[in-house]
């Protein structure tokens, strides 16, 4: 982010900047780049400060099963869950817990991604061979049933498990990339010239490899975001993400779905909207972002 | 070339032992942590101690390795290796080998497969194709969006929505208004066995909206990039109508990485089987380990999974020898 | 043509050049050629560099002229022990470079610095010009205290002659001669002694060539700079060279002063490049005798027997297969040169 910021100011006082600084005045310019951000600030501010948006609290406020699947009103703009809660409160509530797994495991994926994709990309040799073959073997494993297995085994589902089940299916990818990325600017000439003024690899690898060769992680991280939204979503959905007492979109549309046949859509609507907007916004975000960084896609 | 197929052919045995390794392990781990799955099976009413041995014993869990937190169970990983070889992947716990039940249950997902990877493929190509060639006009902009949007659905969400949206409404309305049998139960809300094909078309289209939407972005892609080769402005040049350019020279090029993609996405197709086959109660591979993981029966969930994972794997490794025959500029380095 | 202070025999010996700053010899170093399909085993090596040998003096150029392919870049890297030579012996300024640690190589490596040939990949695009010139300060802190670099820097682009108030762009905002001049001032920020051109000029146009010419000649003067020049063709380094090192595929077969190598070249392979070098005189133009070399430059992974030039050569015995050529003095050649038959030739004035 900082990175993007000092690019972007730097470019302003020239008339043309480096490519992070064109990258970011094409994007601000992006009327879809805006909408989406300022849709992804919203959900973040529903995770970090739910009680700006809803006055019930985080457990989703007072349920009455009087009150069970009551249609919208005013009292309950979106109605009420089968269990008679809020069910503004629970989309509100709803948002924490997938984007915090969505950061979290973003973060952890795209750190550990990055060093491995670095390290085999740079040094080589044996250890370039041994770490693509252990990228290989979790490659192996296909997303949804590695994570299914992973949790189901564990025996515990809360944030943490499911994050760290993500994590551990989900950096191979960024390995790839990084490694391929960092191959082709380890052979340029302006590696060559830092390394012939004296500069030791800690600072070639700073300085010139990862400055050149992370944009598209930084894509594929963006993209990641909404995919992991969504995957949190899906196993808990499937019952192997998060448990009860925690208020998650999954659980909400799993213990909508059957009502809703029994004829109270809203049960699903409200629930689905909001994951559909979120990881909608995320991906967007990451196309544009595509589009800006790699011209060549256009 | 022939180098190439040998070497990716060789590099596949230590990727799968490695997979295989990967999955016997986590399943060890989670026994040493947890306990003996047959215990927490039985829950509060459990049997006499011998009848539990005995079990543990049929599933092979007997093993004192499995007492050691953090040892890795080799002879164990080698009998279960063995038994793979010879089509033994064990028994579910009413004793049925799970061979038998996954035979059983896989036409079913074959079907749901063909139906979601024809639709997948035609309706993306077609879309894409139609974007690629009038880039930036409307059609491209109206399927660029709902690609995007496609895209951005999970695959859960999908299939609540449209199953009380074709079962209740299209599929009600339809029965109403005496539609032949086999054309509402396209649109009922769960599987019947009486339309084999008929009722898995619906679930078929969701499991294949996702890998549309990015079938029909490859597709245009591609197609805009093949448009902009040299090659196909001689072809244009010589006088040959852009109806010919496209369909010949441009579109035959531009799909072999979209054949690719068809190949490799065959992960992503299991996982969302198994949502689909779990929400209209499909009783394919997918509603197995569906139906395991609810009934919490750990070493039904790693069988599948590793028989799903190895037909994964050699469906990648049949996809990367594919791609060096079709197309001759890949590297072997 | 010929400038005066050129025409002495061994210059470097004479007007000045007493010592030495790099000696060179029997360099070699072999690339290996890996196969196999688990086990990567080595099956045979790309001798890119194969036993050369050579000195430098302080204030002197050396050119280096050899075809694409011929180990030149490599001979560039062992010299600055960018790439470690696979044996032999590199000295530079009294220290050897072969068998250093990579920490000590460091050190010594400032002393010597690069310019590389392609203007648009030696310079990072994400960094400014002011980033890419402090860079060697930023290494190397004691050299420039940071409240100085600023300054340095603007001072550097001033002595390269480029504008030092465009200190805040970034390379792409440049023409290709002005990429270049960025990537001397770099070279020139930590003071080294010596400066190796790998094909500084050859990926600029003809105009810009000599502007940059002339500028590395200037700079000589100024900082007392020894350089290693390669290039790929004998007209480009005539101008700025004292010596003219020739290299085939790996090894030096000739190597003399100017008037040594362009009028009096006894070595095939320099007469047949000299003899594609286009000639200012326009009564010779078009009536000159070519020398055209037939066949393909054999791969370096398994060059011929003997003398490495005997398959394109159109002086090759029976003996050119058996023996290799040392390079040597020899009765018709006065300069060091590998051939069993070498005699001198005038290709520039040669006619039909
Ligand atoms: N890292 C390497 N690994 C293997 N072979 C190499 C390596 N670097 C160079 N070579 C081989 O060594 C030989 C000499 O290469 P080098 O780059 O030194 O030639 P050059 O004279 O600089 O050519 P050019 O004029 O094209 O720059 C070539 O055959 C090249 O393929
Ligand atoms: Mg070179």
């Amino acid at each position: 982010m900082s990175e993007l910021a000092t690019a972007a100011t730097a470019g302003h006082t020239e008339r043309s900047g480096s490519l992070w600084a064109d990258a970011w005045r094409e994007l601000y310019r992006n009327p879809v780049f805006v909408v989406a951000s300022v849709v992804v600030l919203i959900v973040m501010s529903w995770a970090v400060f739910p009680t700006l948006w809803t006055s019930t609290g985080t457990d989703g406020g007072t349920c009455e099963l009087v009150d069970s699947r009551l249609g919208p009103s005013s009292e309950h703009i979106f109605g009420t869950t089968f269990q008679g809660c809020d069910m503004y409160s629970h989309v509100i509530n709803g948002a924490r817990p997938s984007i915090i797994i969505a950061v979290l495991v973003t973060l952890a994926t795209t750190l550990i991604g990055v060093a491995l994709g670095v390290i085999a990309g740079f040094y080589g040799g044996w250890l370039d061979t041994v770490l693509s073959r252990i990228t290989d073997v979790f490659l192996g494993l296909p997303f949804l049933l590695g994570a299914l297995v992973f949790l189901a085994l564990l025996g515990e589902q809360n944030i943490w498990t499911v994050s760290a089940v993500l994590v551990v299916l989900s950096w191979p990818p960024i390995t790839r990339i990084m490694r391929g990325s960092v191959i082709q600017v380890k052979a340029l000439d302006y590696v060559e010239a830092a390394r012939a003024l004296g500069a030791s690899n800690m600072s070639i690898i700073f300085r010139h490899i990862l400055p050149n060769s992370i944009a598209p992680v930084i894509v594929l991280a963006t993209l990641y975001l909404g995919g992991f939204v969504s995957a949190e979503a899906t196993l808990t959905f499937l019952g192997v993400g998060l448990q009860i007492p925690e208020i998650s979109w999954g659980i909400t549309v799993a213990q909508g779905q059957d009502y809703a046949i029994a004829g109270y859509p809203h049960l699903l609507i409200f629930p689905c909207a909001a994951l559909i907007i979120t990881v909608l916004a995320f991906i967007v975000m990451g196309d544009a972002m595509r589009d800006a960084l790699d011209p060549r896609g256009r | 070339m022939g180098r190439y197929v040998l070497r990716r052919l060789l590099q596949f045995i230590p990727v799968l032992l490695g997979t295989m390794f990967l999955l016997h392990y986590l399943q060890t781990v989670s026994i040493q942590i947890n306990g003996n799955p047959i215990t927490a099976l039985f829950g509060d009413r459990q049997p006499p101690p011998q009848t539990l041995a005995a079990i543990t014993t049929a599933f092979g869990l007997d093993d004192p390795c499995l007492q050691q937190t953090g040892n890795p169970c080799l002879g164990m990983f080698l009998d279960r290796m063995s038994g793979y070889t010879q089509g033994d992947f064990g028994v579910d716990f009413n004793r049925q080998p799970i061979t038998r039940l996954i035979a059983d249950a896989a036409p079913v997902t074959v079907r749901l497969t063909i139906i979601a990877v024809l639709f997948e493929s035609l309706v993306g190509i077609l879309a894409g194709v139609v974007a690629g060639i009038r880039k930036n006009g409307f059609a491209d902009n109206f399927i660029r969006l709902s690609t995007t949007l496609v895209i951005s659905v999970p695959v859960f969400v999908l299939g609540v929505l449209v199953q009380i949206g074709s079962g209740l409404y299209v599929g009600v309305w339809l029965r109403d208004n005496g539609a032949p049998e086999w054309l509402s139960a396209a649109f009922s809300v769960t599987y019947q066995t009486d339309h084999p094909w008929a009722s898995l078309l619906v679930p078929g289209v969701v499991l294949g909206a996702f890998s549309l939407g990015f079938i029909a972005r490859l597709t245009r892609t591609s197609l805009i990039e093949t448009l902009r080769a040299d090659y196909v402005r001689t072809a244009r040049a010589k006088g040959l109508s852009r109806r010919r350019v496209v369909g010949i020279h441009a579109l035959r090029n531009s799909l072999i990485p979209v054949v690719t993609y068809i190949g490799i996405d065959l992960g992503a197709l299991m996982g969302g089987a198994l949502v689909t086959e779990g929400i209209f109660n499909i009783p394919g591979v997918g509603g197995l380990v569906f139906g395991s993981v609810a009934a919490g029966e750990t070493p039904v969930i790693i069988a599948v999974v590793t028989m799903l994972t190895l037909v994964f794997l050699l469906a990648s490794l049949l996809v990367d020898v594919l791609y060096a025959v079709l197309d001759p500029r890949i590297r072997y380095e | 043509m010929t400038e005066p202070a050129h025409a002495t025999p061994d210059r470097a010996a004479s007007a000045g050049h007493g010592e030495m700053v790099v000696s060179v010899r029997d360099a070699v170093k072999h690339f290996p050629i890996t196969q196999g399909i688990v086990f990567q085993k080595t099956i045979g090596h790309v001798r890119a560099v194969d036993g050369v040998s050579f000195d430098l003096h302080r204030g002197e150029t050396l050119g280096v002229v050899g075809e694409s392919g011929c180990g030149k870049s490599t001979l560039s890297r062992v010299i600055m022990g960018l790439i470690p030579a696979s044996s032999g012996s590199v000295n530079l300024l009294g220290d050897e470079l072969v068998g250093m640690r990579e920490r000590d190589l460091r050190k010594v490596r400032r002393n010597v610095q690069i310019i590389f040939q392609d203007p648009y990949a030696s310079l990072d695009p994400r960094m400014t010009v002011g980033g890419i010139v402090g860079e060697p300060f930023r290494i190397h802190p004691d050299f420039a205290p940071r409240g100085d670099r600023r300054g340095k820097v603007q001072e550097l682009l001033e002595v390269v002659g480029l504008n030092p108030e465009h200190i805040n762009r970034y390379p792409h905002q440049f023409s290709g001669g002005q990429r270049q001049r960025i990537g001397i001032a770099r070279a020139l920020a930590l003071r080294p002694q010596i400066i190796v051109c790998d094909e500084p000029v050859s990926a600029l146009d003809v105009s810009v060539q000599a502007q940059v010419v002339n500028l590395l000649e200037r700079l000589q003067e100024e900082f007392d700079l020894s350089y290693i020049f390669v290039a790929h063709d004998l007209s480009v380094v005539r101008h700025i060279s004292d010596r003219i090192a020739v290299m085939y595929l790996g090894k030096i077969v000739e190597i003399g002063d100017e008037t040594q190598i362009y009028e009096h070249p006894t070595h095939p392979y320099t007469q047949a490049l000299l003899s594609a070098v286009p000639v200012p005189d326009p009564a010779l133009r078009g009536r000159r005798e070519q020398i055209v070399l037939t066949g393909d430059v054999p791969s370096p992974a398994n060059p011929p027997s003997g003398c490495r030039f005997r398959t394109r050569c159109f002086k090759a015995q029976d003996i050119c297969a058996e023996k290799e050529p040392a390079l040597v003095s020899r009765d018709g050649s006065v300069q060091p040169s590998a051939c069993h038959f070498a005699k001198e030739l005038d290709v520039i004035h040669a006619t039909r």
